[in-house]
């Protein structure tokens, strides 16, 4: 790698109480690349998520973002340097028909600074933009789902709505925390090419992710995360013939099957 | 299923009345009854209001009607801040009791006519007001309900033991507004002109993060945006219009006090929003007007009055609980039939 990280993570640690939910993991993810983060349950994948967002409090570690120590600050601070994430359980707003979902990250200063995404700096009309990004994702335009009310779309829908939220914001870096769990296999089937063409757009991504088929497909790197602690490192082929993640993320034999599958 | 085969179920179908569905579209605009149907409940609430003083009895009607108005500013107010903001505060109180002492202060010290002292106040107010409860911005739900709650029973009891601004006595001799009716369309027209200011405001974008704020504070952190700063604006916003009403009170009862401070201004608002309709705005103008001159009614009831006021209540909140407003417009949008199920 010649240039220098876009993002380095330096020994990141977070407890709560007594539980070391992070020990020291460091990583660094370059410019344009999809990084993988798979572990088993309780591994501490989505406290990486909220420890880099600024959603949680580190314990001690340092985040670099373009060489400046983003740790510490507050959530919209980081957010606002283009540092965005999805939320596992997703957060629209619910009360709001989908594309008005938009109007409020595009009302944020960063997408009046930036335009949003595809957007030259200038800002159009909010609700025009936001009905240009769900189409986008993946929102049919003439039909009534980019109006319908947030409550009533199901699940693709509203994790395409979280990815939508993050490019409102023109971002350097989505963190999507599990942006395949809970689909159907045709819905994700057609999330797979929407996640290429964004880092084709250069938007660098960090992924975090059980599908690990889909994940091993986009993904040019995979961390390997267990109990807290960084397992490995590597491009989807090595960590997949790893006997330690093998055991450590699947324990026994069987689901091994699953693996060759992937 | 099949206990049921003899006896069809049914059950009740609401749908779009067919005038309202053809009001959504712009052509609505070509037609009168279209028009009408839209423009006909605000015209109604409009004309009602401002005829309101004209068709009471008396002196002592009239300024009933001067206090509904504002019981309803700070129910607009609590409504905007509970259901656009997800904050419930109770500090209505609070902000009359500041409003209301601003204004008898630039009153009495330097002699400034209603006409001043009412922005001023407004606007002082509600920057203090802002600024004291800015500690409190990161609570949610009961939390910032009960801090809201301490900070008007703090403030009379300070006025109270130190003995400033009057004391228990209050402050006296100030202007009242020259004539009753000048008085009553003050507060009317300024009740009026705010109800359908915070109404355009939550349509707005900006009003549309304040919403986002009630329904996920962290989706807008995530997108880049300081809650506390959108809550402050929120804050500020009812509590200007908390200190107008106060501000409007001492002028109307030439004297402020610590009355001002008292639990009424938080509570009724709250009961006002309940039978009005919350989330609609104007549901709790139609709360006050109710609830106020009903309270007025049961004074010659002496102790008994809270019995059957809580009656009332309890009434409205067992058989319309969505509220009188939120009942209105879906009867006036819609329309119901049986279906078989």
């Amino acid at each position: 790698m010649t240039q220098a990280p876009l993002l380095q993570v330096k020994e990141l640690s977070k407890t709560f109480g007594g539980i070391r939910a992070l020990e020291k993991v460091s990583f660094d993810v370059h410019e344009g690349e999809i990084l993988g983060i798979i572990g088993p349950n309780g591994s501490g994948k989505t406290t990486i998520v909220n420890g880099i967002t600024g959603f949680i409090r580190l314990t001690s570690g340092q985040v670099l973002f373009r060489g400046r120590d983003i740790a510490g600050k507050p959530a919209h601070k980081i957010a606002d340097m283009g540092v965005t994430r999805t939320f596992q359980i997703m957060r629209p707003y619910y009360s709001l028909p989908a594309y008005k979902n938009l109007v409020i990250p595009l009302f944020s200063p960063r997408a009046r600074r930036t335009g949003g995404w595809r957007g030259g700096g200038r800002l159009g009309d909010r609700h025009t933009v936001g009905i240009d990004i769900l189409e986008e994702i993946g929102f049919e335009r003439d039909s009534h789902v980019p109006y319908k009310a947030t409550a009533t779309l199901p699940t693709g829908y509203l994790k395409r709505l979280e990815l939508a939220r993050c490019l409102a914001l023109k971002p350097e870096i989505i963190i999507c925390d599990e942006v395949f769990s809970g689909l159907s296999m045709s819905e994700i089937a057609s999330m797979v090419p929407l996640i290429e063409r964004l880092q084709m757009d250069g938007i660098t991504l960090i992924m975090i992710e059980h599908r690990l088929r889909e994940l091993f497909k986009v993904a040019s790197r995979v961390m390997v995360l267990n109990f807290g602690r960084k397992l490995m490192e590597g491009p989807p082929a090595e960590v997949m013939a790893d006997a330690r993640v093998k055991e450590a993320y699947f324990g026994s034999r069987e689901v091994r099957e699953v693996m060759d599958h992937a | 299923m099949i206990m049921n085969q003899n006896t069809p179920q049914r059950r009740r179908e609401r749908i779009d009345r067919g005038i309202k569905v053809r009001c959504q579209g712009i052509y609505s605009l070509m037609s009168w009854r279209e028009m009408t149907y839209i423009t006909a409940p605000r015209a109604a609430l409009i004309a009602g209001l401002l005829a309101l003083p004209l068709v009471m009895p008396g002196m002592y009607w009239q300024r009933v009607i001067s206090i509904v108005c504002i019981y309803a500013l700070l129910a607009v107010g609590f409504d905007f801040l509970a259901h656009f903001v997800g904050l419930v505060s109770l500090g209505g109180a609070f902000f009359v009791g500041v409003g209301g002492y601003l204004a008898a202060i630039l009153n009495t010290a330097w002699a400034l006519p209603p006409i001043a002292t009412i922005p001023a106040a407004t606007v002082i107010g509600a920057t203090l007001c802002t600024l004291l409860l800015l500690p409190c911005l990161p609570l949610r739900g009961v939390y910032f309900a009960i801090v809201t709650l301490m900070y008007p029973l703090f403030l009379a009891r300070v006025i109270e033991a130190l003995d400033i601004l009057g004391g228990t006595d209050g402050i006296m001799g100030i202007d009242g507004f020259g004539g009753r009716w000048t008085e009553q369309y003050a507060v009317i027209g300024m009740l009026l002109i705010v109800l359908f200011a915070v109404r355009r405001l939550v349509n707005t974008d900006i009003g549309l993060v304040l919403r986002g704020v009630k329904d996920n504070d962290q989706a807008i952190r995530a997108s880049g945006m300081n809650v506390t700063r959108y809550k402050a604006l929120a804050v500020f916003i009812t509590a200007a219009m908390g200190c107008m009403s106060g501000a409007f009170l001492v002028h109307i009862y030439m004297w402020s006090g610590i009355s001002q401070f008292a639990l009424d201004f938080s509570i009724l608002p709250i009961a006002a929003t309940v039978i009005g309709g919350g989330g609609t705005l104007a549901g709790p103008v139609i709360g006050c007007l109710i609830l106020v001159p009903v309270s007025e009614l049961l004074r010659d009831f002496g102790t008994l009055r809270i019995v059957f006021y809580a009656l009332i209540l309890v009434a409205f909140i067992v058989f319309r609980s969505e509220g009188i407003m939120v009942y209105a417009q879906r009867k006036y949008h819609q329309f119901e039939r049986w279906t078989q199920v």
